[in-house]
Protein backbone atom coordinates (compact mmCIF):
# COMPACT_ATOMS: atom_id res chain seq x y z
CA UNK A 1 0.00 0.00 0.00
CA UNK A 2 1.51 3.35 -1.06
CA UNK A 3 0.91 6.37 0.74
CA UNK A 4 -2.69 8.63 0.23
CA UNK A 5 -2.23 11.69 -0.20
CA UNK A 6 -5.46 13.33 1.89
CA UNK A 7 -6.79 16.16 3.95
CA UNK A 8 -6.12 16.35 7.27
CA UNK A 9 -9.30 15.38 9.00
CA UNK A 10 -9.81 12.52 6.31
CA UNK A 11 -5.92 11.61 7.31
CA UNK A 12 -6.94 12.28 11.61
CA UNK A 13 -10.21 10.44 11.46
CA UNK A 14 -8.98 6.96 9.13
CA UNK A 15 -6.01 6.33 11.45
CA UNK A 16 -6.55 7.37 14.91
CA UNK A 17 -9.02 5.96 16.75
CA UNK A 18 -10.11 6.31 20.86
CA UNK A 19 -7.76 4.60 22.77
CA UNK A 20 -5.04 4.14 20.61
CA UNK A 21 -1.26 4.54 21.69
CA UNK A 22 0.17 7.54 19.20
CA UNK A 23 3.89 8.86 18.78
CA UNK A 24 3.78 12.60 17.43
CA UNK A 25 7.77 13.61 17.42
CA UNK A 26 10.38 15.89 16.45
CA UNK A 27 12.95 17.14 18.71
CA UNK A 28 11.83 21.13 19.03
CA UNK A 29 12.21 20.84 15.28
CA UNK A 30 9.24 19.83 12.97
CA UNK A 31 6.60 19.33 15.66
CA UNK A 32 3.12 18.01 14.14
CA UNK A 33 1.27 21.01 15.97
CA UNK A 34 -1.37 21.49 13.20
CA UNK A 35 -1.93 17.28 13.61
CA UNK A 36 -2.29 18.16 17.41
CA UNK A 37 -4.98 20.26 17.03
CA UNK A 38 -6.82 17.93 14.84
CA UNK A 39 -7.08 14.94 16.98
CA UNK A 40 -8.21 17.81 19.49
CA UNK A 41 -11.27 18.70 17.14
CA UNK A 42 -12.27 14.91 16.45
CA UNK A 43 -12.74 14.55 20.35
CA UNK A 44 -9.98 11.55 20.26
CA UNK A 45 -9.93 10.43 24.00
CA UNK A 46 -8.01 7.73 26.35
CA UNK A 47 -5.04 7.96 24.23
CA UNK A 48 -2.07 6.60 25.09
CA UNK A 49 0.80 9.78 24.46
CA UNK A 50 4.47 8.87 23.35
CA UNK A 51 7.46 11.38 22.81
CA UNK A 52 10.69 12.06 24.14
CA UNK A 53 9.67 15.48 25.04
CA UNK A 54 6.13 16.35 25.46
CA UNK A 55 6.37 20.31 25.52
CA UNK A 56 3.65 22.73 24.13
CA UNK A 57 2.12 20.07 21.37
CA UNK A 58 0.83 17.46 24.71
CA UNK A 59 0.00 20.20 27.35
CA UNK A 60 -2.75 21.08 24.54
CA UNK A 61 -3.95 17.53 24.10
CA UNK A 62 -3.68 16.97 27.99
CA UNK A 63 -5.65 19.76 28.50
CA UNK A 64 -8.04 19.43 26.03
CA UNK A 65 -8.85 15.82 27.63
CA UNK A 66 -7.72 13.38 24.74
CA UNK A 67 -4.98 11.71 26.88
CA UNK A 68 -5.24 9.10 29.55
CA UNK A 69 -1.14 7.96 29.57
CA UNK A 70 1.87 9.39 28.56
CA UNK A 71 5.04 7.78 28.22
CA UNK A 72 7.83 10.24 28.06
CA UNK A 73 11.36 11.15 29.15
CA UNK A 74 11.15 15.49 29.77
CA UNK A 75 8.39 17.06 29.99
CA UNK A 76 8.38 20.71 29.97
CA UNK A 77 8.26 23.98 28.16
CA UNK A 78 11.96 24.26 26.94
CA UNK A 79 13.67 27.18 28.43
CA UNK A 80 10.24 28.75 29.86
CA UNK A 81 8.87 26.40 32.46
CA UNK A 82 6.75 23.81 33.54
CA UNK A 83 3.71 22.38 31.43
CA UNK A 84 0.77 23.82 33.47
CA UNK A 85 -2.13 21.42 31.47
CA UNK A 86 0.14 18.12 32.01
CA UNK A 87 0.91 18.91 35.95
CA UNK A 88 -3.19 19.61 35.93
CA UNK A 89 -3.63 16.74 34.95
CA UNK A 90 -1.30 14.71 36.76
CA UNK A 91 -1.72 15.79 39.89
CA UNK A 92 -5.59 17.38 40.01
CA UNK A 93 -6.48 14.44 37.42
CA UNK A 94 -8.17 17.75 35.49
CA UNK A 95 -10.07 17.35 32.91
CA UNK A 96 -9.49 13.61 33.39
CA UNK A 97 -6.94 11.44 35.00
CA UNK A 98 -3.34 11.33 33.64
CA UNK A 99 -1.12 7.92 34.21
CA UNK A 100 2.71 8.56 33.30
CA UNK A 101 5.33 6.37 32.52
CA UNK A 102 8.55 7.82 32.57
CA UNK A 103 11.62 6.93 30.64
CA UNK A 104 15.59 8.70 30.03
CA UNK A 105 16.13 9.81 26.81
CA UNK A 106 18.21 7.05 26.13
CA UNK A 107 15.97 4.71 27.01
CA UNK A 108 13.52 6.33 24.67
CA UNK A 109 15.23 6.74 21.54
CA UNK A 110 16.47 2.77 22.02
CA UNK A 111 12.72 1.69 22.21
CA UNK A 112 12.11 3.21 19.22
CA UNK A 113 15.06 2.47 17.23
CA UNK A 114 13.96 -1.59 18.59
CA UNK A 115 10.37 -0.88 17.53
CA UNK A 116 11.59 0.12 13.99
CA UNK A 117 13.93 -2.72 14.21
CA UNK A 118 10.73 -5.50 14.85
CA UNK A 119 12.56 -6.28 18.80
CA UNK A 120 10.99 -6.90 21.48
CA UNK A 121 12.90 -4.51 23.74
CA UNK A 122 15.86 -2.05 23.83
CA UNK A 123 18.55 -3.29 25.19
CA UNK A 124 21.78 -0.84 26.50
CA UNK A 125 23.92 1.00 28.94
CA UNK A 126 21.47 3.09 31.04
CA UNK A 127 19.97 3.97 34.44
CA UNK A 128 23.11 2.80 36.14
CA UNK A 129 22.62 4.05 39.35
CA UNK A 130 19.29 5.97 39.01
CA UNK A 131 15.82 5.72 40.78
CA UNK A 132 13.76 5.41 37.97
CA UNK A 133 14.03 1.52 37.84
CA UNK A 134 12.98 1.66 40.88
CA UNK A 135 8.97 3.74 40.25
CA UNK A 136 8.70 2.57 36.93
CA UNK A 137 8.37 -1.58 36.44
CA UNK A 138 8.78 -1.23 32.14
CA UNK A 139 12.48 -0.71 33.00
CA UNK A 140 14.41 -3.70 34.04
CA UNK A 141 18.07 -5.55 33.63
CA UNK A 142 19.48 -8.13 32.00
CA UNK A 143 22.89 -10.18 31.77
CA UNK A 144 24.95 -9.70 28.86
CA UNK A 145 25.03 -13.51 27.70
CA UNK A 146 28.69 -12.99 26.55
CA UNK A 147 30.47 -10.53 29.23
CA UNK A 148 27.91 -11.03 32.33
CA UNK A 149 27.65 -7.46 32.09
CA UNK A 150 24.27 -5.99 33.58
CA UNK A 151 22.37 -4.17 31.00
CA UNK A 152 19.08 -2.03 31.10
CA UNK A 153 16.16 -2.69 28.60
CA UNK A 154 12.72 -1.31 27.91
CA UNK A 155 10.09 -2.67 25.83
CA UNK A 156 10.42 -1.53 22.31
CA UNK A 157 7.54 1.39 20.85
CA UNK A 158 5.45 0.01 19.22
CA UNK A 159 2.94 2.91 18.82
CA UNK A 160 -0.69 2.30 16.32
CA UNK A 161 0.20 5.50 14.91
CA UNK A 162 3.14 7.81 14.40
CA UNK A 163 2.70 11.40 13.00
CA UNK A 164 5.33 13.50 12.16
CA UNK A 165 5.92 16.72 10.51
CA UNK A 166 8.53 16.59 7.15
CA UNK A 167 9.62 19.85 4.94
CA UNK A 168 8.38 18.34 1.64
CA UNK A 169 6.98 14.82 -0.13
CA UNK A 170 7.11 14.65 -4.09
CA UNK A 171 4.07 13.51 -6.39
CA UNK A 172 4.85 9.92 -5.50
CA UNK A 173 4.19 10.01 -1.64
CA UNK A 174 8.36 9.86 -0.69
CA UNK A 175 8.81 12.61 2.25
CA UNK A 176 11.85 14.17 2.64
CA UNK A 177 13.61 15.26 6.03
CA UNK A 178 16.28 17.86 6.71
CA UNK A 179 18.11 19.32 9.95
CA UNK A 180 17.64 18.02 13.49
CA UNK A 181 15.28 14.89 12.02
CA UNK A 182 15.18 13.44 15.81
CA UNK A 183 13.48 10.56 16.27
CA UNK A 184 10.86 10.40 13.47
CA UNK A 185 12.48 7.82 11.26
CA UNK A 186 12.34 5.23 13.91
CA UNK A 187 8.88 6.58 15.02
CA UNK A 188 7.09 6.00 11.85
CA UNK A 189 9.23 2.62 11.12
CA UNK A 190 7.87 1.90 14.60
CA UNK A 191 4.33 2.30 13.95
CA UNK A 192 1.32 0.65 12.31
CA UNK A 193 0.22 3.44 10.58
CA UNK A 194 1.49 6.96 10.30
CA UNK A 195 0.47 10.74 9.34
CA UNK A 196 2.84 12.92 7.65
CA UNK A 197 2.55 16.32 7.10
CA UNK A 198 4.29 18.70 5.02
CA UNK A 199 5.36 22.34 4.33
CA UNK A 200 4.81 21.41 0.27
CA UNK A 201 4.41 18.38 -2.21
CA UNK A 202 7.24 19.26 -5.10
CA UNK A 203 7.17 17.73 -8.54
CA UNK A 204 10.82 16.11 -7.74
CA UNK A 205 13.62 16.58 -4.88
CA UNK A 206 15.89 18.12 -7.23
CA UNK A 207 19.62 18.15 -6.17
CA UNK A 208 19.58 16.08 -2.74
CA UNK A 209 22.04 14.16 -1.35
CA UNK A 210 21.37 10.37 -1.64
CA UNK A 211 21.93 10.10 1.90
CA UNK A 212 18.88 12.82 3.18
CA UNK A 213 16.40 11.47 5.27
CA UNK A 214 13.91 10.17 3.23
CA UNK A 215 10.91 7.44 3.88
CA UNK A 216 9.55 5.86 0.69
CA UNK A 217 5.90 5.93 -0.08
CA UNK A 218 5.50 2.32 0.80
CA UNK A 219 6.56 3.10 4.67
CA UNK A 220 3.76 6.11 5.25
CA UNK A 221 0.39 5.62 5.50
CA UNK A 222 -1.09 9.23 5.06
CA UNK A 223 0.54 12.62 3.84
CA UNK A 224 -1.25 15.85 4.16
CA UNK A 225 -0.20 19.27 3.11
CA UNK A 226 -0.08 21.80 5.46
CA UNK A 227 2.63 24.65 5.01
CA UNK A 228 3.52 26.03 8.25
CA UNK A 229 1.75 22.74 10.64
CA UNK A 230 4.32 23.02 12.83
CA UNK A 231 4.07 26.12 14.12
CA UNK A 232 4.99 27.05 16.90
CA UNK A 233 8.26 24.57 16.23
CA UNK A 234 10.11 25.18 13.08
CA UNK A 235 10.38 23.31 9.62
CA UNK A 236 14.64 24.56 8.58
CA UNK A 237 13.94 25.97 5.44
CA UNK A 238 11.20 27.08 5.45
CA UNK A 239 10.40 29.24 9.02
CA UNK A 240 11.70 29.73 12.73
CA UNK A 241 10.80 28.92 16.02
CA UNK A 242 8.37 30.82 17.43
CA UNK A 243 10.29 31.29 20.66
CA UNK A 244 7.92 34.57 21.51
CA UNK A 245 4.84 31.78 21.83
CA UNK A 246 6.33 28.97 23.42
CA UNK A 247 7.07 32.01 26.21
CA UNK A 248 3.33 33.86 25.57
CA UNK A 249 2.26 29.81 26.29
CA UNK A 250 2.93 29.84 30.15
CA UNK A 251 0.61 32.70 31.05
CA UNK A 252 -2.26 31.17 28.70
CA UNK A 253 -1.47 27.66 30.40
CA UNK A 254 -1.13 28.68 33.86
CA UNK A 255 -5.21 28.62 34.41
CA UNK A 256 -7.94 26.84 32.84
CA UNK A 257 -9.84 29.96 32.09
CA UNK A 258 -7.35 31.12 29.53
CA UNK A 259 -6.70 28.15 28.11
CA UNK A 260 -10.10 26.83 27.27
CA UNK A 261 -10.57 30.59 26.09
CA UNK A 262 -7.64 29.94 24.00
CA UNK A 263 -8.68 26.18 22.95
CA UNK A 264 -11.44 27.54 21.69
CA UNK A 265 -10.92 30.29 19.93
CA UNK A 266 -7.91 28.73 17.82
CA UNK A 267 -7.95 24.73 17.82
CA UNK A 268 -11.99 24.23 18.11
CA UNK A 269 -12.70 26.83 16.06
CA UNK A 270 -10.11 26.74 13.96
CA UNK A 271 -8.13 24.75 10.75
CA UNK A 272 -5.05 23.89 9.56
CA UNK A 273 -5.18 26.54 7.07
CA UNK A 274 -4.55 28.75 9.75
CA UNK A 275 -1.10 27.29 9.94
CA UNK A 276 0.10 29.12 6.42
CA UNK A 277 -0.10 32.85 8.02
CA UNK A 278 2.17 31.70 11.20
CA UNK A 279 4.79 30.68 8.10
CA UNK A 280 4.55 33.97 6.75
CA UNK A 281 5.24 35.58 10.16
CA UNK A 282 7.70 33.68 11.33
CA UNK A 283 10.15 33.71 8.15
CA UNK A 284 12.98 35.71 8.55
CA UNK B 1 37.86 47.69 38.64
CA UNK B 2 35.83 45.55 36.99
CA UNK B 3 32.33 44.51 37.70
CA UNK B 4 30.18 41.71 37.65
CA UNK B 5 27.75 39.95 39.03
CA UNK B 6 27.86 36.45 40.66
CA UNK B 7 26.11 34.69 38.20
CA UNK B 8 28.61 35.80 36.02
CA UNK B 9 31.28 35.19 38.08
CA UNK B 10 29.74 31.63 38.08
CA UNK B 11 29.67 31.36 34.25
CA UNK B 12 33.08 32.43 33.51
CA UNK B 13 34.18 30.10 36.44
CA UNK B 14 32.51 27.15 34.62
CA UNK B 15 33.86 28.07 31.17
CA UNK B 16 37.25 28.37 32.18
CA UNK B 17 37.00 24.23 33.44
CA UNK B 18 36.62 23.62 29.44
CA UNK B 19 39.49 22.57 27.41
CA UNK B 20 40.09 23.48 23.56
CA UNK B 21 40.28 19.47 22.71
CA UNK B 22 37.32 18.73 24.91
CA UNK B 23 34.52 17.55 23.20
CA UNK B 24 31.19 18.32 25.64
CA UNK B 25 27.47 17.00 25.52
CA UNK B 26 25.90 20.76 26.60
CA UNK B 27 22.84 20.49 29.02
CA UNK B 28 20.35 23.42 28.46
CA UNK B 29 20.55 26.60 30.88
CA UNK B 30 23.49 27.22 32.44
CA UNK B 31 25.90 25.77 30.95
CA UNK B 32 25.03 26.21 27.40
CA UNK B 33 25.69 30.19 28.70
CA UNK B 34 29.61 28.49 30.17
CA UNK B 35 30.33 25.98 27.09
CA UNK B 36 29.85 28.80 24.11
CA UNK B 37 31.60 30.89 26.31
CA UNK B 38 34.68 29.00 26.49
CA UNK B 39 33.97 28.38 22.52
CA UNK B 40 34.40 32.42 21.92
CA UNK B 41 37.46 32.62 24.34
CA UNK B 42 39.75 30.17 25.15
CA UNK B 43 39.02 27.04 23.61
CA UNK B 44 37.91 28.00 19.90
CA UNK B 45 37.94 24.28 18.44
CA UNK B 46 36.15 22.93 21.19
CA UNK B 47 33.48 20.40 20.16
CA UNK B 48 29.99 21.21 21.62
CA UNK B 49 27.29 18.67 21.24
CA UNK B 50 23.57 19.19 21.98
CA UNK B 51 21.50 15.94 22.67
CA UNK B 52 18.78 16.99 19.40
CA UNK B 53 21.93 15.49 17.38
CA UNK B 54 24.09 18.37 16.26
CA UNK B 55 27.38 17.70 16.64
CA UNK B 56 30.16 20.10 16.31
CA UNK B 57 27.97 23.36 16.61
CA UNK B 58 28.67 26.83 17.08
CA UNK B 59 25.63 29.09 17.59
CA UNK B 60 25.68 32.77 17.14
CA UNK B 61 22.55 33.09 20.00
CA UNK B 62 22.27 31.12 23.13
CA UNK B 63 19.30 28.66 21.94
CA UNK B 64 15.97 28.82 24.15
CA UNK B 65 15.53 25.22 23.45
CA UNK B 66 18.01 21.84 22.56
CA UNK B 67 16.94 22.01 19.45
CA UNK B 68 16.92 25.35 18.34
CA UNK B 69 17.55 25.94 14.73
CA UNK B 70 20.88 27.87 15.02
CA UNK B 71 22.59 24.79 16.17
CA UNK B 72 21.83 22.54 13.18
CA UNK B 73 22.86 25.35 10.79
CA UNK B 74 25.94 26.05 12.39
CA UNK B 75 26.89 22.06 13.19
CA UNK B 76 29.75 19.76 11.07
CA UNK B 77 26.80 17.55 10.97
CA UNK B 78 23.33 16.83 12.61
CA UNK B 79 22.65 12.95 13.23
CA UNK B 80 19.27 11.53 14.45
CA UNK B 81 18.40 11.06 18.23
CA UNK B 82 19.01 6.93 18.71
CA UNK B 83 22.59 7.69 16.69
CA UNK B 84 23.29 10.21 18.91
CA UNK B 85 22.63 8.51 22.56
CA UNK B 86 24.07 5.20 20.99
CA UNK B 87 26.70 5.83 18.91
CA UNK B 88 28.56 8.86 20.22
CA UNK B 89 27.21 9.04 23.88
CA UNK B 90 26.85 5.15 24.84
CA UNK B 91 29.87 4.79 22.57
CA UNK B 92 32.44 6.74 24.78
CA UNK B 93 32.88 9.50 22.28
CA UNK B 94 32.60 12.48 24.64
CA UNK B 95 35.22 13.70 27.33
CA UNK B 96 32.79 15.92 29.31
CA UNK B 97 29.14 16.31 30.15
CA UNK B 98 27.85 19.59 31.56
CA UNK B 99 24.67 19.56 33.72
CA UNK B 100 22.92 21.16 36.04
CA UNK B 101 20.46 20.54 38.46
CA UNK B 102 17.49 21.52 40.99
CA UNK B 103 18.77 19.41 43.63
CA UNK B 104 22.64 18.20 44.23
CA UNK B 105 24.02 16.00 47.11
CA UNK B 106 27.36 16.37 48.25
CA UNK B 107 28.51 13.15 45.84
CA UNK B 108 26.90 15.23 42.75
CA UNK B 109 24.33 12.99 42.66
CA UNK B 110 21.05 15.66 40.73
CA UNK B 111 17.47 15.25 41.27
CA UNK B 112 15.78 17.20 38.28
CA UNK B 113 12.69 14.50 38.50
CA UNK B 114 10.26 15.25 41.93
CA UNK B 115 10.67 17.52 44.70
CA UNK B 116 8.77 15.57 47.49
CA UNK B 117 7.57 11.94 46.75
CA UNK B 118 7.91 10.63 43.33
CA UNK B 119 3.96 9.47 43.48
CA UNK B 120 2.77 12.67 45.23
CA UNK B 121 5.16 15.61 44.23
CA UNK B 122 5.62 18.71 46.04
CA UNK B 123 7.15 19.64 42.77
CA UNK B 124 6.96 17.79 39.43
CA UNK B 125 10.04 19.08 37.57
CA UNK B 126 10.63 18.29 33.79
CA UNK B 127 12.61 14.84 34.69
CA UNK B 128 15.49 13.02 33.45
CA UNK B 129 16.00 13.43 29.38
CA UNK B 130 19.50 13.33 28.36
CA UNK B 131 20.95 13.35 32.00
CA UNK B 132 20.84 10.06 33.54
CA UNK B 133 23.56 8.65 30.57
CA UNK B 134 25.53 11.47 29.99
CA UNK B 135 26.16 11.28 33.98
CA UNK B 136 27.74 7.91 33.02
CA UNK B 137 28.99 7.93 29.94
CA UNK B 138 30.79 10.96 29.34
CA UNK B 139 34.36 11.14 30.89
CA UNK B 140 33.81 13.41 33.52
CA UNK B 141 31.15 15.43 34.42
CA UNK B 142 31.30 19.37 35.33
CA UNK B 143 28.19 20.77 37.52
CA UNK B 144 27.36 24.43 37.63
CA UNK B 145 24.56 25.37 39.63
CA UNK B 146 23.30 28.16 41.92
CA UNK B 147 23.90 27.87 45.31
CA UNK B 148 21.24 27.50 47.91
CA UNK B 149 20.04 25.47 50.73
CA UNK B 150 17.31 24.41 49.25
CA UNK B 151 19.57 23.30 46.26
CA UNK B 152 22.47 21.87 47.77
CA UNK B 153 20.94 19.33 50.54
CA UNK B 154 22.29 16.17 52.50
CA UNK B 155 19.94 14.03 50.54
CA UNK B 156 17.99 14.55 47.59
CA UNK B 157 14.38 13.61 47.08
CA UNK B 158 15.23 11.44 43.76
CA UNK B 159 17.99 10.35 42.24
CA UNK B 160 17.95 10.76 38.24
CA UNK B 161 21.79 10.92 37.63
CA UNK B 162 24.23 9.06 39.44
CA UNK B 163 27.35 11.40 40.41
CA UNK B 164 29.41 9.08 42.88
CA UNK B 165 26.49 7.24 44.90
CA UNK B 166 27.22 6.88 48.95
CA UNK B 167 30.72 8.05 48.27
CA UNK B 168 34.38 6.28 47.91
CA UNK B 169 33.77 3.62 45.54
CA UNK B 170 30.02 3.55 45.04
CA UNK B 171 30.15 4.81 41.67
CA UNK B 172 32.07 1.81 40.58
CA UNK B 173 29.72 -0.68 41.66
CA UNK B 174 26.41 0.59 39.76
CA UNK B 175 29.18 -0.62 36.59
CA UNK B 176 30.09 2.51 35.77
CA UNK B 177 33.58 3.08 35.05
CA UNK B 178 33.66 6.94 34.29
CA UNK B 179 35.11 9.77 36.43
CA UNK B 180 32.01 10.92 37.08
CA UNK B 181 31.54 14.69 38.41
CA UNK B 182 35.01 16.30 38.94
CA UNK B 183 33.89 20.26 39.63
CA UNK B 184 30.57 21.85 40.67
CA UNK B 185 30.55 25.36 39.70
CA UNK B 186 28.56 28.09 41.69
CA UNK B 187 28.13 31.56 41.96
CA UNK B 188 30.24 31.49 45.63
CA UNK B 189 32.96 28.81 44.77
CA UNK B 190 34.72 25.81 43.13
CA UNK B 191 34.49 22.37 45.19
CA UNK B 192 36.12 19.80 43.66
CA UNK B 193 35.65 15.68 44.72
CA UNK B 194 37.98 14.61 48.03
CA UNK B 195 40.15 11.99 46.43
CA UNK B 196 38.89 8.43 48.24
CA UNK B 197 35.53 9.85 50.41
CA UNK B 198 34.13 11.96 46.98
CA UNK B 199 32.54 14.41 48.81
CA UNK B 200 32.52 17.69 47.80
CA UNK B 201 35.13 19.86 49.00
CA UNK B 202 35.88 23.99 47.83
CA UNK B 203 39.53 23.83 46.50
CA UNK B 204 38.48 27.79 45.16
CA UNK B 205 36.26 30.95 46.97
CA UNK B 206 35.13 33.25 44.30
CA UNK B 207 36.72 36.91 45.13
CA UNK B 208 34.90 38.92 48.24
CA UNK B 209 32.81 35.66 48.97
CA UNK B 210 33.28 35.04 52.97
CA UNK B 211 33.22 30.92 54.40
CA UNK B 212 30.32 31.64 56.03
CA UNK B 213 27.93 32.57 52.75
CA UNK B 214 29.23 29.09 51.90
CA UNK B 215 27.87 27.77 54.96
CA UNK B 216 24.83 29.08 55.17
CA UNK B 217 23.99 28.57 51.25
CA UNK B 218 24.64 24.76 52.09
CA UNK B 219 22.78 22.10 52.84
CA UNK B 220 25.49 19.63 54.10
CA UNK B 221 28.37 20.20 56.30
CA UNK B 222 31.25 22.51 54.26
CA UNK B 223 34.55 20.94 54.04
CA UNK B 224 37.64 23.38 52.91
CA UNK B 225 40.40 22.21 51.18
CA UNK B 226 44.06 22.54 53.75
CA UNK B 227 44.98 25.47 50.66
CA UNK B 228 41.84 27.45 49.10
CA UNK B 229 42.67 29.29 46.57
CA UNK B 230 40.41 32.89 45.48
CA UNK B 231 39.22 32.58 42.20
CA UNK B 232 40.51 35.21 39.14
CA UNK B 233 38.09 37.82 38.91
CA UNK B 234 36.85 37.50 35.23
CA UNK B 235 38.87 39.70 32.61
CA UNK B 236 37.71 42.39 30.55
CA UNK B 237 37.29 39.98 27.67
CA UNK B 238 35.40 37.37 29.04
CA UNK B 239 32.75 39.70 30.58
CA UNK B 240 32.14 41.77 27.03
CA UNK B 241 32.03 38.02 25.46
CA UNK B 242 29.44 36.66 27.62
CA UNK B 243 27.33 39.99 28.02
CA UNK B 244 26.62 40.19 24.08
CA UNK B 245 25.83 36.75 24.09
CA UNK B 246 23.21 37.13 26.34
CA UNK B 247 22.36 40.64 24.22
CA UNK B 248 22.54 38.64 21.05
CA UNK B 249 19.95 35.89 22.67
CA UNK B 250 17.77 37.83 24.43
CA UNK B 251 17.24 40.37 20.56
CA UNK B 252 16.92 36.98 18.76
CA UNK B 253 14.31 35.31 21.58
CA UNK B 254 12.43 38.95 22.46
CA UNK B 255 11.89 40.35 18.61
CA UNK B 256 9.77 37.78 16.89
CA UNK B 257 6.70 39.13 18.95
Amino acid sequence: MVARFMSLKEAVASCVKDGDTISMEGFTHLIPHAAGHEIIRQGIKNLTLVRMTPDVIYDQLIGAGCAKKLIFSWGGNPGVGSLHRLRDAYEKSWPTKLEIEEHSHAAMANAYDAGAAGLPCAVFKGYRGAELPRVNPNIKFIECPFTGESLAAVPAIRPDVTVVHAQKANKKGDVLFEGIVGVQKEAVLAAKKSIITVEEIVDDFGDISPNAVMLPNWAVTAIVEVPGGAHPSYAQGYYKRDNAFYKAWDPIARDRETFQAWLEEHVINGGPEDFAAKREANKG
Amino acid sequence: MVEYTPTEMMTVSAARALKNDDVCFVGIGMPSAACNLARLTHAPDITLIYESGTIGTKPDVLPLSIGDGELCETAVNTVAVPEMFRYWLQGGKISVGFLGAAQLDKYGNINTTVIGDYDNPKVRLPGGGGAPEIATSCGEVFLVMKQSKRGFVEKIDFVTSLGHGKGGNDRASYGVDTKGPSRLITDLCIMEPHPEGKQFVVTSIHPGVTREEIIENTGWDVEFADEVAETAIPSEKELQVLRELHARTAKAHGDQQ
